[in-house]
């Protein structure tokens, strides 16, 4: 037929959208969505680098004219830089060095419990805070450590002491912090570790029984090394969240009298580009933490190379 | 060989009390608000410490529900967000973890990348916040359901579960001339009854406890979450205001039993239906956890 060989690029595309266009069809909304609200605010991140004042809307930041790094040298000369990044990076180690580590011994004694049904009833308290979000944490925290009708001031009164609030104290919010982290969350984060602990070859334990090994030096020398692998992965991936996880619980628990210790990139974020429409600049600083972000995870990644484990890459 | 040595029961006896006292920590505080949210003003100033009321007063309640018009539109908003925001969820989600999982798709690995690649970098908030007003979602109750649609960590669960279906069952529906829809919809769905239910109450939880896009996006109240009313109640003591006080006439209940009564109210849907669904939860953290 005809004096063109029908096997050019176009007929090939033709060929390729009917064989498969019920698929195509399936995944379109999907690819759209994540086209729309993933990958045009990751286009948007350029703002950082302009002047953007909310003129002509999301559209508008392509005409934005560019400043360079004015925004970044702002942010880097403003007193907030140091506040910022001391805050984040020490409430991170606070999480990583208690939080993180408290689901791994919670999940080795959870293990330890031999009464299927008292185990079973355990998990099942413990695994429930979980699903409660920051704002219920943060409200029964703040109901339970009121000064004038909390638990905790009614102890303190009771032992004729003067109550403290230990959310508004900059001595006491950063251990808060960890607390109601923990409380929270060491339940749930246990369940990869029990399902890792199960997988342990239970030969070893037996051959370990013979050898007249105790409870605790089987835990110790079989299951904390058994689990390493585990938890370096683990690890990684919690340094890769930590920055993101910090926002909801601080912006629920902090207020103006713990700025100065609880404030982090995201709630500063919050503050300069939501509330008073800074966009370009925290916009700025928002880059400038997941600038943080990437390097603790490559970092942590690093470590677990270091320390004989294998990374996530 | 059974027999246990003394340093091991003592190991027992000890593990025992501590995994208890970690229990009681665990609810203590969700007794403590539930309980004297039943409390009279009179009886919670006498009794400081007291877990349960000597006499229930639901004063507080009464007051949230009867008079706070807000506080029942809240309720309606979250139920419906929760409801309408899991079935879309799932369905795209679900439609796309079928064509991921279709080995002879070319786009396959693309579209896989195009999506991991999110859990690892996204716009951050302004970004998202402009595009969102740019599209003109502000105070509409769409704004719930499509920026937060997919989870791209739920969709690879998803996939997952579907590529642990045979394939037989993929090729003799082909041979009988099924297309991929009808395998989607008469096969594969019906075989992960589990998979959806796990999913879908990731959604719904996800739902129910999402306050932020409530703050970011909606300043109309009526279209208010009841998470973001909490907050707001938990957070200005004065906030009183926020309930509809044109028909209350006398003394208001003070803040404190409205906020233990708020926090109970928000808390109680899932610490009832939790236990129930326990395993479902479990469960997907752990196909989660192996592949992803």
């Amino acid at each position: 037929m005809g004096l063109k060989k029908r096997t050019g690029f176009w007929t090939d595309a033709k060929e390729f959208i009917i064989r498969y266009r019920f698929l195509h069809l399936m995944i379109l909304p999907c690819v759209l969505y994540f086209a729309v609200f993933k990958y045009a605010p990751m286009y948007g991140v350029v703002m950082a680098f302009k002047n953007y004042d909310a003129v002509g809307g999301f559209l508008g930041i392509m005409q934005a004219p560019w400043v360079g790094f004015d925004n970044f040298l702002r942010f880097f000369n403003s007193i907030y830089f140091k506040r910022l990044l001391g805050n984040t990076v020490l409430i991170s180690i606070y999480r990583l060095l208690f939080s993180f580590s408290s689901p791994i011994v919670m999940a080795i004694l959870i293990n330890e419990i031999k009464n299927t049904h008292f185990k079973r009833i355990v998990q099942t308290i413990t695994y429930m805070p979980h699903f409660l979000s920051w704002v219920i944490v943060s409200g029964l925290l703040i109901v339970l450590c009121s000064p004038s009708s909390g638990a905790v001031a009614g102890l303190f009164k009771a032992f004729g002491m003067e109550p403290i609030y230990f959310l508004s104290d900059t001595r006491y919010f950063r251990p808060m912090l960890v607390i109601s982290e923990i409380w929270k969350s060491v339940g749930w984060g246990t369940i990869i570790y029990l399902a890792a602990i199960t997988g342990i070859d239970q030969e070893i334990y037996e051959a370990a029984t013979i050898d007249g090994a105790s409870r605790l030096q089987k835990i110790f020398r079989i299951t904390v090394p058994q689990l390493s692998s585990i938890i370096s992965i683990m690890f990684i991936l919690a340094v890769g969240r930590i920055l993101d996880e910090n926002f909801e619980q601080i912006f629920n628990m902090y207020n103006p009298a713990v700025y100065e210790v609880a404030d982090v990139f995201e709630t500063y974020v919050y503050r300069t580009g939501i509330l008073s429409a800074q966009y370009s600049y925290s916009a700025a600083v928002g880059l400038f933490k997941s600038f943080v972000s990437l390097i603790l995870v490559l970092s942590s990644n690093q470590l677990a190379h270091l320390l004989g484990n294998e990374g996530l890459w | 060989m059974k027999r246990e040595s003394a340093g091991d029961r003592i190991f027992q006896i000890i593990n025992t009390v501590v995994m208890i006292t970690i229990c009681c920590i665990m609810l203590y505080p969700i007794i403590f608000v539930a309980g004297r949210s039943l409390m009279s003003d009179v009886e919670r100033a006498a009794r400081p410490l007291a877990l349960f009321p000597e006499k229930i007063s639901m004063l507080a309640y009464s007051f949230i529900f009867m008079r706070g018009s807000y506080v029942g539109s809240a309720y309606f908003v979250t139920i419906s967000r929760t409801i309408a925001g899991s079935a879309c969820s799932l369905a795209v989600t679900t439609l796309a973890a079928y064509v991921l999982s279709r080995k002879e798709y070319p786009l396959r690995n693309a579209f896989t990348v195009m999506i991991v690649f999110t859990m690892w970098f996204n716009g951050g908030m302004i970004p998202n916040f402009l595009l969102v007003q740019s599209l003109n979602l502000n105070n509409k109750f769409l704004v719930y359901i499509l920026p937060q649609l997919v989870s791209a960590w739920n969709l690879l669960i998803m996939r997952n579960f579907f590529s642990s279906i045979p394939e037989t069952l993929f090729e003799s529906a082909k041979i009988d001339g099924a297309n991929d829809l009808q395998i989607y919809a008469r096969i594969v769905m019906p075989l992960s009854g589990a998979a959806i239910a796990t999913i879908g109450l990731f959604y719904a939880v996800w739902q129910w406890n999402a306050w932020f896009d409530s703050l970011m996006y909606v300043s109309d109240r009526s279209l208010w979450t009841m998470q973001l009313f909490l907050r707001e109640i938990i957070r200005n003591v004065q906030s009183i205001d926020l309930l509809d006080q044109s028909s209350s006439i006398g003394a208001l209940p003070p803040a404190e039993s409205v906020q233990m009564a708020t926090i109970v109210v928000a808390t109680l849907p899932i610490l009832c239906l939790y236990p129930f669904l326990q395993k479902f939860f479990v469960k997907g953290v752990m196909v989660g956890s192996l592949k992803g």
